[in-house]
């Protein structure tokens, strides 16, 4: 059983404070995905957990080992970097079983491992050629397989697909969970992806500025981001975050007033969360903003919308429409997509369930988290 | 045309290269001619005859007695020279490896500093340097010699490693540790092999400085304890006479281990190894 915890851990350089008192507990075998802008301390966190950064307070647990002053070679784990950091002066070969022969492991068993890894990788061909001779895609599973060998507890991703071009990481990330499910390791790995993070993960860390903002499945941030730094983080194309002000004549449910006197009625399941003249900030999805006949037909309440689309961006299956409330440009989702013309006045159906709000001031979803 | 703009930019190339080579082929061509057609005027240009009489001569094993210790001299160049090499890289790669991978206070003023310590002329330093070893009793050692020149090239290896170990990422050494190397093994398994061009052509520079020096090795030395071969090229004149001949010689015997040198360095120098383990 490898759990990792991370308690309480802070990072500083001098008097720069990185990473700020977070905790995560990670399960046996679980894929968590930590993703945030750049600069986030994700990678921070990741090298902590790895040994190579010191932890200025707190605990790291690998198992049941407190970890803190361990070296990287006595944590058991294996780390898969950004720039796959293969050795230059081995052939594939012995970049494989290089941490064997380290740990001392005879030849023959040596040879047996990397064969395996190699096999399940499909790197055979490529035992006896140097890392110069590999493209990028090769070159990344030589240092997943370096890292298979080894049969760590934790397996380190550090944005280990960045450097890929855009089909190729497609592929990888389809490798990587293949990996997952076939050696059942716990992983953690790092990306400022979040699509990367929404199809690894088993939950998704979202940092920024040394803070974690939500811990949840990929459903979870997606369905209730706690705030709206998650909800324009995750999700493509970002959520729509429009400023309204809520309105509630005595004895209504209630109403949202947009830019451009456009009204909305509070949905049912916020009715309690808002009151008169609070300024909130709402969250609409492009996939619950569609034109009429061209989205998800179900029995949910739908309010009505007219908008003038300036720009179109065709994706075969669906077109992403770009409009605007008063200043501010919004995306919508158009199914079944037929061609729009610049400035078209188009009715829009809004999905009005679908809808978060969050409060003006702190950003926070007015529904609280998820749980609580 | 083309063809013409060619040959005229051959023979320039020529012109230029004899104007430079010339006096360094007759210190060659003047070490295996008697002394008599050296000093022949109008100057004999084709050599009647070569021979390796002249290096017999300066060895002590010629026709003609020599009274200058060349043996004593070529064993006190390669000690100090070899000694002092050793010293200032494995200074120079520790003192490298730290400012490549370290951040600590002062950091670039020390480097700075380093380097500094490069532009003063190392005749600057002959007087002061003359009075302190004199002081201490290192005049006339090899000793001496040994200090100053490890002194005058760690500056030099410094820079030089500190540049080849900034090439390879600190991933790869960060990758080693994770594979089980302590930060040692790391270094001597990944980080060293892929330096090792690097620090081969800054062990060639610091032994051709110290094999070459004059200026300060003249100052001092003084016997066969410490002289080393430049210095003993002035053994050649006398009062009232030059021994060209065996001069020549020698200076044969001092360029050729440098001339080897050089050109191990230059293979070294182009270094295409880091390509590769990580994206380029």
């Amino acid at each position: 059983m490898t759990k990792v915890t991370l308690k309480n851990i802070v990072k500083k350089y001098g008097n720069l404070e990185v990473v700020h008192s977070i905790n995560i507990d990670i399960a046996h075998n679980e894929f968590i995905v930590l993703v945030g802008p750049s600069g986030c301390g994700k990678s921070t966190t990741l090298r902590m957990v790895a040994g190579l950064e010191d932890i200025t307070s707190g605990e790291i647990k690998i198992g049941d080992r407190v970890v803190n002053d361990l070296a990287p070679r006595d944590r058991n784990i294996s780390m898969i970097f950004q720039n796959y950091a293969l050795y230059p002066h081995m052939s594939v070969r012995e970049n494989l079983g290089f941490g064997l022969k380290i740990a001392k492991h005879t030849e023959a068993v040596i040879t047996e491992r990397v064969d395996e890894a190699a096999e399940m990788l499909g790197l055979n061909e490529l035992l006896e050629r140097r890392p110069a001779e590999l493209s990028g895609g090769q070159r990344q599973r030589v240092a997943m397989g370096r890292a298979i060998v080894r049969n760590p507890d934790v397996f380190l991703f550090d944005e280990p697909l960045s450097n890929l071009d855009a089909k190729l990481r497609v592929q990888m990330r389809t490798e990587i969970k293949k990996l997952h499910k076939r050696v059942k390791n716990t992983i953690i790995y790092v990306t400022h992806d979040q699509v990367e993070a929404m199809t690894l993960a088993d939950r998704i860390v979202i940092m920024r500025d040394g803070f974690i903002e939500q811990i949840g499945t990929p459903l979870d941030v997606f369905n209730f981001p706690t705030n709206v730094f998650v909800a324009s983080f995750i999700g493509s194309p970002p959520m729509n975050l429009i400023e309204a002000t809520v309105d509630i004549k005595a004895g209504q449910r209630g109403n949202l007033l947009f830019p451009e006197d456009i009204v909305i009625p509070v949905p049912e399941r916020l009715k309690n969360a808002v009151k008169h003249g609070q300024k909130v900030v709402v969250g609409i999805r492009a996939d619950d903003l569609t034109p009429v006949n061209h989205g998800i037909d179900d029995a949910s309440e739908k309010a009505d919308l007219n908008l003038t689309v300036h720009i179109s961006e065709p994706l075969g299956t669906e077109t992403i429409l770009f409009c605007s409330i008063g200043e501010q440009e919004i995306q919508c989702k158009m199914l079944n997509p037929y061609p729009v013309a610049a400035d078209e006045k188009m009715k829009f159906k809004l999905a009005i369930d679908k809808i978060h709000l969050f409060d003006h001031a702190s950003g926070n979803n007015l529904l609280g988290s998820l749980n609580g | 045309m083309k063809k013409f703009k060619k040959i005229a930019n051959w023979l320039a190339t020529f012109a230029v290269m004899l104007i430079i080579c010339i006096p360094g082929l007759w210190v060659v061509l003047s070490a295996f001619r008697p002394n008599r057609e050296i000093l022949a005027k109008p100057a004999v240009w084709i050599p009647e005859y070569l021979s390796f009489d002249n290096f017999y001569a300066i060895f002590g094993g010629g026709k003609a007695l020599i009274a200058i210790p060349v043996p004593a001299y070529f064993i006190n160049s390669i000690v100090i020279a070899s000694t002092s090499t050793f010293v200032a890289i494995v200074i120079g790669m520790s003192g490298g490896y730290a400012f490549a991978r370290f951040r600590f206070k002062f950091k670039n003023s020390i480097f700075l500093g380093l380097m500094l310590s490069r532009t003063v002329p190392g005749i600057a330093l002959s007087l002061p340097l003359f009075m302190i070893w004199g002081r201490i009793g290192l005049i006339d050692t090899k000793m001496g010699m040994i200090i100053v020149y490890t002194a005058l090239n760690i500056p030099f290896t410094i820079w030089l490693i500190d540049g080849f170990f900034r090439q390879i990422p600190k991933e790869l050494s960060e990758a080693g540790q994770v594979d089980g190397c302590t930060r040692w093994q790391a270094f001597w398994k990944i980080e060293f092999p892929l330096a090792k061009s690097g620090i081969a052509s800054a062990a060639i520079f610091a032994f051709l400085t110290s094999w070459n020096e004059y200026a300060l090795a003249s100052n001092l030395t003084r016997s066969t304890d410490s002289k080393t071969l430049p210095v003993g090229l002035m053994d050649f004149t006398a009062q009232f006479t030059i021994d060209w001949a065996g001069m020549s010689a020698m200076a044969v015997i001092i360029i050729v281990p440098a001339l080897i040198l050089t050109f191990i360095v230059q293979k070294h120098l182009i270094s295409g190894l880091t390509f590769g383990g990580v994206k380029g």
